[in-house]
């Protein structure tokens, strides 16, 4: 008696695998360049705190900590916000990809050089 | 055995969170590239898609916690204020390091690099665990969007990796101390050889 072979249901290929492949990438575009703009205002906000006597007191927002809390805390804020509209924006778009990740790799790149006391005191002329 | 709060504290804030989280780099990066690898060996199972998932979010509060606890609860305590005419800097790490040309580096250098660079690590991680999260195996099929988390998880590696050796660096020449003594383990003295 041959045996039949039931046929297993493959398991990475449900309806919820189905709906993923045809996801835009807005969504996941939105989330890295919204990560590379928190993370340039992280660099901003660092030299511009380091620079300016009057941003570095402007930036303590808990004097224990002096300006580190106001420079992380509004480049957070800068990174959600950012994120919060390009998703909206972007929801169900397909973006040029390629693009975004050209500009979102520049903005991590600026991010922490901005971040590197040498290159703050080389813009600074220290 | 004693330590001091301080003490106990700063370890939880670099070993507890900091190390914890650096470790947990090389099972991410590793299962990131294999699901998203453009002909994985094997698929993975939904199974495995939310244990990476968990994973990641575990990572997440991780770093979180690393940066909330190293900027509002050790850096006051390293960068406080000794009164005039102190002499004894022990207690004033910012201080004791800037003191010297011998060690004021660990402070200009190592702390200024540390204390801004290890914020990117967080925003880094967060965006990776949601891009997979909503993505889950159909991270294969856009490149760009794989390339972009396998860079940022990079990049946050890195950028914890300078600040935990600066921590670990400034702990050893500056080290945190003060508050009340925890009493761990009773000893006894035992005589000189």
């Amino acid at each position: 008696m041959n045996k039949v072979e039931s046929k297993r249901p493959d398991l990475t290929m449900g309806p919820a695998a189905v709906s993923e492949e045809t996801l835009p990438n807005g969504p996941g575009a939105s989330a890295i360049l919204a990560a590379g703009i928190g993370s340039a205002a992280l660099g901003v906000f660092a030299l511009a705190g380091d620079a300016f006597p009057a941003i570095n007191r402007l930036f303590t927002f808990y004097r224990p900590s002096g300006a580190l809390s106001g420079v992380t805390t509004v480049a957070v804020v800068v990174w959600l916000v950012a994120w919060l509209l390009l998703a909206r924006r972007w929801a169900t778009e397909t973006v040029a990809m390629a693009k975004v990740n050209v500009v979102a790799f520049v903005l991590l790149a600026v991010g922490v050089l901005l971040t590197f006391p040498p290159f703050m005191d080389l813009l600074q002329g220290k | 055995m004693e330590i001091s709060l301080r003490d106990l504290l700063t370890v939880l804030h670099g070993m507890g969170f900091g190390a914890l989280f650096m470790l947990a780099f090389a099972g991410a990066v590793a299962e990131l590239y294999r699901m998203s690898a453009p002909a994985p060996a094997a698929p993975a199972s939904p199974r495995e898609q939310r244990l990476l998932w968990w994973y990641l979010f575990a990572m997440v509060v991780l770093a979180w916690a690393a940066v909330l606890s190293g900027t509002y609860m050790v850096y006051p305590w390293y960068r406080a204020v000794p009164p005039a005419g102190t002499a004894d800097l022990a207690n004033y790490p910012k201080f004791l390091l800037t003191s010297s040309p011998t060690t004021s580096k660990w402070h200009s250098l190592g702390m200024e690099w540390k204390e801004h660079v290890s914020w990117l690590a967080p925003i880094a991680i967060t965006m990776v665990a949601y891009v997979t999260a909503r993505y889950r195996r159909a991270l294969t099929r856009p490149r760009q969007l794989r390339t972009a988390v396998l860079v940022f998880v990079v990049v946050a590696f890195a950028a914890t990796g300078v600040a935990g050796a600066f921590g670990a660096f400034l702990n050893k020449y500056a080290p945190v101390r003060g508050g009340p003594a925890i009493h761990l383990i009773g000893g006894e003295a035992e005589e000189g050889d």
